[in-house]
């Protein structure tokens, strides 16, 4: 039986230094590169090695976003997904995650049966986790989150997934369907292909508008959200550290001196 | 006129920008110090598809345009000069000209392993007394009836030593000079068959570079590539592909160079200023720039005439031309610019500008372009 996977993905600025409107209080996007988001491309890799080795599953990609979210959809079809969706209008604008997942959810339910929906742990533009859990609430199926392992059962009724905790993991199975949010260890993410380039550029792309939802003013858009935004703020820049990496002492201290020369300290 | 790219060439530039931070250039001192071919790179390489670009789908290409597959050796060079060569090498000289010329026997057999990259392809034409004149060529293949018998060395072959596939350039007729030449499929491993020696470089050392040697390979009749005759004209067709992609590897060299002196001079301090601010450096690299993105503008439009099927050897050869000069004068005011640093191998652009010399010489060297080029102006 073939499988459906849901991968839901959020285009996020390319930057650790957000800039913020300090009147709306919101992120300026304007000028900032947007990227898919790091903990979602592995929640797509996860969904491709299924098809890798199930040629026969589908896998949607679902996001919301302004229009030019569609720029990283072909992406993800460019990477081998079937299908792709993007959840985009007015009115869904200024969503906080209750909202955010009252769209997606009905996104889902739109799309109809499904078996995994695979979501990243968090954005890196919003850090909250908390858009995956809820959509797992609302549509009232299991979940696991900060997962570091995957395997599917057999029968394809259910997975067994490996949840990283601070001090260790769990072990954990769940029936199908199912909803999982991925971390880094999970996998490492794909390259697009220069073929899968070629083939999706030009696949449509179904766009879907709060009407098509049939979400209203009370459940999306910034009015709906009841999470208002207090203050933002630029956290203070550290320096990121470096880890030498060598096998011997010698190996070591010259590559401390060789990174000490490039940086112009010595 | 336009001189926006596609999507589809947007995306591919993004994908090889990024599978060259990645994968190429961290490696790419490594592979230059050791001589060694980067064999785990170009297995990453095949998978997404960049050992078969410019190449229909039924054979197991990637059905690209060649602007995209410039960009993409142009990108590969930024990192990593030798990745680039090896990849435009195998793409032009040798599944090209199988996939122009090749019988449909041929093009099945031999193109959905290169195009996947299971294969490497090389191409031999330069002999120790034919090099930029091909009618010297002392290879020879003889008709024995039922087989080919080919006799014969060549020098300077790039990706020999790893390659499973060769189109390789024989006389069967000396009376005819260029017009008795005929392109071969050679493959790896036929007996009599060698790849003795392999050559101690400049510059591209992770290109590995190596001598042929035939002695008596019988050849099926069925690996004749082309016409009887014809192989000077597959030779030079190819070599026009691939001057493009030469030209590539030379700008993306370039903008490497660059781009590492950009970040040098921003960060080097002397005489209590950051080096960009005297205007001494940054004029100069405000003529590496222009000549950059003119290079750029020469090779897009070659690549554009191959796309749309028009001539373009004249184009091609400006392009490689330019392109190589570029390389040279980039990256030789690179290391100029790093001072001292730029000439030990701590910094990338001593690398580059060894890389960079290549391209002024091999598949036609600045000489022979200007020969092609002044042919036009002189017809």
């Amino acid at each position: 039986m073939a499988m459906k996977i849901i991968v839901c993905v959020k285009q996020v600025p390319d930057t650790n230094e957000i800039k913020i409107d300090p009147v709306r209080n919101t992120l300026v996007r304007e000028g900032v590169p947007s990227i898919l988001n790091h903990d979602d491309s592995n929640a797509l890799e996860e969904a491709l090695k299924i098809k890798d080795s199930n040629p026969d599953t589908h896998i949607t990609v679902l996001t919301m976003g302004p229009p030019q979210a569609k720029e990283l959809l072909v992406e993800c079809l460019a990477k081998g997904a079937d299908e792709a969706v993007l959840l985009s209008d007015r009115a869904l604008g200024g969503s906080d995650t209750w909202a955010t997942s009252n769209a997606l959810s009905a996104g889902v339910r739109k799309l109809g049966d499904f078996d995994i929906i695979f979501a990243g742990r968090q954005a890196i533009d919003g850090d909250t986790a908390q858009v995956g859990p809820q959509m797992a609430e609302k549509l009232d199926i299991p979940q696991v989150t900060y997962v570091t392992d995957f395997d599917i059962a057999d029968d394809k009724k259910s997975v067994t997934v490996k949840r990283a905790l601070e001090d260790g993991y769990e072990e954990i199975k769940l029936q199908m369907p199912c909803l999982l949010t991925a971390i880094k260890d999970l996998n490492a993410p794909r390259y697009m292909s220069v073929n899968g380039i070629f083939k999706s550029v030009n696949k449509e792309i179904t766009v879907w508008n709060a009407a098509d939802l049939g979400v209203t003013e009370s459940q999306v858009g910034l009015d709906a959200s009841p999470t208002k935004v207090f203050k933002s703020f630029t956290p203070a820049v550290k320096g990121k550290g470096i880890v030498v990496v060598g096998d011997t002492d010698n190996e070591l201290a010259r590559q401390l001196l060789s990174d000490m020369k490039h940086k112009q300290i010595i | 006129m336009n001189f926006n790219l596609t999507k589809e060439q947007e995306l591919v530039r993004k994908l090889a920008r990024e599978f060259t931070v990645n994968e190429v250039a961290p490696i790419a001192a490594e592979i230059d110090e050791q001589g060694r071919f980067p064999m785990e790179t170009i297995e990453k390489a095949s998978k997404i598809g960049l050992m078969g670009m410019p190449f229909p789908e039924e054979y197991g290409g990637q059905n690209s345009d060649y602007i995209s597959y410039i960009m993409a050796i142009e990108e590969l060079s930024k990192g990593c000069g030798s990745t680039g060569v090896i990849v435009q090498t195998h793409c032009a000289l040798c599944a090209w000209p199988i996939f122009t010329y090749g019988t449909e026997e041929q093009k099945q057999k031999y193109l959905p392993n290169l195009l996947s990259g299971k294969h490497i392809g090389a191409f031999g034409l330069t002999e120790p007394n034919a090099g930029s004149d091909a009618a010297g060529l002392q290879t020879k293949a003889v008709d024995m009836g039922d087989h080919w018998l080919l006799n014969g060395s060549k020098i300077f072959i790039s990706n020999a030593a790893v390659a499973d596939t060769f189109v390789i350039m024989a006389m069967t007729d000396k009376s005819k000079g260029t017009r008795g030449i005929t392109a071969f499929i050679v493959e790896k491993g036929m007996e009599g068959f060698s790849v003795p020696k392999k050559e101690s470089k400049m510059g591209i050392c992770g290109s590995v570079t190596s001598e042929l040697l035939f002695e008596n390979v019988k050849l099926p009749k069925e690996n004749m590539l082309g016409q009887l005759g014809k192989g000077f004209k597959i030779a030079m067709s190819s070599l026009d592909v691939g001057r493009l992609g030469i030209a590539a590897q030379a700008l993306g060299i370039a903008q490497g160079a660059f781009d590492e002196t950009v970040e040098y001079l921003k960060s080097r301090k002397q005489f209590g200023r950051q080096l960009y601010k005297f205007q001494g450096l940054s004029f100069e690299m405000a003529d590496m720039k222009t000549r950059i993105d003119a290079a750029r503008l020469l090779l897009y439009r070659a690549a554009d005439l191959r796309q749309k099927g028009l001539p373009s050897t004249t184009e091609a050869a400006q392009a490689k031309l330019f392109c190589s000069e570029t390389a040279m004068h980039v990256t030789t005011k690179a290391v100029q610019f790093h001072g001292g640093y730029g000439y030990i191998k701590d910094y990338p652009v001593e690398r580059m500008m060894r890389d960079a010399k290549i391209t002024e010489i091999y598949e036609g060297t600045s000489e022979v372009m200007k020969m092609v080029i002044s042919g036009s102006v002189f017809k």
